[in-house]
């Protein structure tokens, strides 16, 4: 059984309430954090914990709080990114749904080790039930003396606010969202400066995810070096996984990083294995940006070594024969998915959700969303395949943000591991339409023992 | 159209949230007020008190208004359905619920039914893969759906709404 450290007490009847979490041992890590530690050493025990960021990009958290510039006199912000909207991620909402206390008390750590005395939350628009649970916590942690004015009587003040977004993906790359918050479109900015020198309103901010900043708090509860000891070496802690598709138990999942990826999808513990008794045949690990692994990738490396649910060995083989860990948004596919529909609707969601800012992207996701229609629908060439790969690499690196290149890899992954279901697309059109599913010798077919 | 009282002390403690010079951060919070105020759609009249209330320009209200997909610039039914078409969405066979309650409303995307109860329309990943095939209703999300469940769910709006007259 893995160790959980977020979602632990999810199950117990009245946990999302301020007086249950607090007898449960919540609240300790910002007594802890707030008396007994000053701001640096706070960062210092984040530093050592080795965690990455959860949000997709994997950066170490620690090294991003200690870009924060702290100019005399200019305040700084703290920025909750709660705008979970990768495709197949769905995890932020999870916590903040069920254990909204632990999410705040995390946030208040976080803020009293960057000096910030406000926080924003910003959370996708589409979530508005949840906004209301946050304010409700939010509310019961000022009333009971961890929020607002002097808090635990250490001279340190905040104020955590909830703010809406409004149906925009974009505004969840971090500057994109800073731009929203000001009441702006979500066009992302030029980098640099980077927020951490010029973020919310001009002043210095740090913009972290949900899980990130909540993890802070079994951090400071267990201290850097024991949290890091938990994972693998370079991929320290528990990491959320929101797992969907063909499998038999959707659902969020906390695991110890570091477990098989086999492990994860067929033990009952987890995704229970494929639905229906139907054969894997592929899987988007990470959110629908990262690259689509066929089965054979999925639960063993190109070198032959047991893939593990890690940042450094889901990326093993690179883009070649590896993908990522993401958002941890982890979609399976049995044998009767399509890759060629797939791709169509992953590249119609990012030709949605581009911003427009840079052509690479405005117009090439368009291209090949237009390109992906025919060859799905059975009116493709042959050269299409090749046209889609240019495109493709013409994104990739050519954006301000990336959005680009999100757009660019799940059709590069694709046409690299599937080449032979969309040339059967092309010479098999009337097939291809029929029964709207590619080339069955893609499946992943169990040993006889198992 | 006006706010209304109460509409006004919620949109005031929201702008009251951000620094004083810069209550433009409230625009995106204040235009969820103004659609749900206007019958779930923006209207110029609409656009124009928030870009009064917050004293920013028309133009700065508009073209946020028409980025973000949440805010309807035509008139929409009393409830939308809004159904996820995106990834896990699509695999679990969104696409025949789409059929089915398109069917059943008799009205196409962004169509309005005769007695102004229901539109329906696509929309993007709203984070519920793992209970897809799921749309969202107004602040509610509704999941796991079936025809049998888009029947239930169309008579029960159809009894608030009767129950609200």
């Amino acid at each position: 059984m893995s160790r959980k450290l977020l979602i632990d007490k999810a199950h117990i009847a009245g946990i999302e309430t301020f007086e249950v979490y607090r007898k449960e041992g919540g609240y300790q890590a910002a007594e802890k954090a707030l008396k007994t530690m000053t701001p640096d050493e706070v960062t210092e025990e984040v530093k050592k914990s080795g965690l990455k960021g959860r949000g997709g990009a994997g950066f170490p958290m620690g090294m991003k709080w200690s870009f924060l510039a702290k100019p005399e006199g200019v305040p700084r912000y703290l920025v909750c990114n709660a705008d979970e909207s990768e495709p197949g991620t769905f995890k932020d909402r999870f916590l903040m749904e069920k254990v909204p206390h632990i999410f705040i008390e995390g946030l208040i750590i976080s803020s009293y080790a960057l000096g910030a005395n406000t926080c924003y939350i910003y959370i996708r628009g589409e979530y508005a039930w949840i906004a209301k649970i946050l304010e409700r916590t939010i509310a019961e942690a000022k009333a009971n003396g961890f929020l607002g004015k002097n808090i635990l009587g250490k001279g340190f003040d905040l104020e955590i606010y909830v703010h809406r977004g409004a149906g925009a993906y974009i505004c969840g790359e971090e500057t994109a969202l800073l731009e929203s918050l000001e009441g702006k479109r979500g066009n992302p900015r030029m980098k640099p400066p980077f927020p951490a020198v010029k973020g919310l309103y001009g002043c210095p901010t740090v913009v972290n995810n949900v899980e990130s900043l909540t993890a802070v708090v079994p951090i400071i509860n267990l201290g850097g070096s024991e949290y890091a000891k938990i994972g693998t070496e370079k991929s320290t802690g528990t990491k959320l996984i929101s797992a969907s598709g063909n499998i038999n138990k959707p659902g969020v999942y906390e695991i110890e990083l570091g477990i098989s990826v086999e492990d994860f999808v067929m033990s009952y513990e987890y995704c229970g294995g494929i639905k229906n008794g139907k054969k894997l045949k592929a899987c988007v690990p990470g959110g629908s940006s990262v690259p689509i692994l066929p089965h054979d990738l999925l639960f063993k490396t190109a070198k032959g070594d047991t893939r593990l649910m890690s940042y450094e060995s889901m990326s093993d083989g690179g883009f070649a024969t590896g993908s990522m860990i993401g958002s941890g948004g982890f979609i399976v596919y049995d044998e009767d998915q399509c890759i060629v529909e797939n791709t169509y609707n992953f590249t119609r969601f990012y030709r949605h959700e581009s911003c427009g800012q840079c052509s690479p992207c405005r117009e090439g996701t368009g291209w090949m969303e237009k390109v992906l229609h025919r060859l799905d629908n059975g009116n493709g060439k042959i050269e299409d395949i090749d046209l889609l790969w240019d495109i493709q690499r013409k994104i990739e690196g050519n954006t301000i943000c990336p959005l680009g290149d999100a757009a660019a890899w799940p059709v590069a992954a694709a046409i690299r591991h599937f080449r032979e279901e969309f040339e059967w697309h092309v010479t098999h059109p009337k097939e291809a339409m029929e029964r709207n599913y590619g080339l069955r010798k893609n499946i992943f077919v169990a040993p006889a023992s198992a | 159209m006006k706010f209304t009282e109460k509409d006004l002390q919620k949109a005031n403690e929201i702008i009251a949230r951000y620094p004083a010079d810069r209550s433009k951060s409230a625009l995106l919070p204040i235009l969820h007020i103004a659609q749900d105020a206007n019958g779930g759609w923006l209207t110029v009249e609409a656009m124009d008190a928030v870009a009064e209330l917050l004293k920013i320009t028309k133009i700065e209200v508009y073209e946020v208004a028409s980025f973000y997909s949440m805010y309807n610039l035509k008139p929409v039914g009393k409830y939308v359905f809004e159904f996820c078409q995106t990834g896990p969405c699509n695999i679990q066979g969104v696409k025949d619920v789409i059929k089915y309650t398109e069917k059943k409303l008799g009205v196409k995307e962004g169509e309005i039914t005769a007695d102004g109860l229901f539109s329906w329309k696509r929309v993007e990943c709203l984070g519920a893969c793992g209970y897809a095939p799921m749309m969202q209703l107004g602040e509610h999300f509704k999941e796991h759906l079936t025809a049998e469940k888009i029947d239930a769910i169309i008579d029960e709006y159809r009894k608030k709404a009767v129950a609200l007259n």
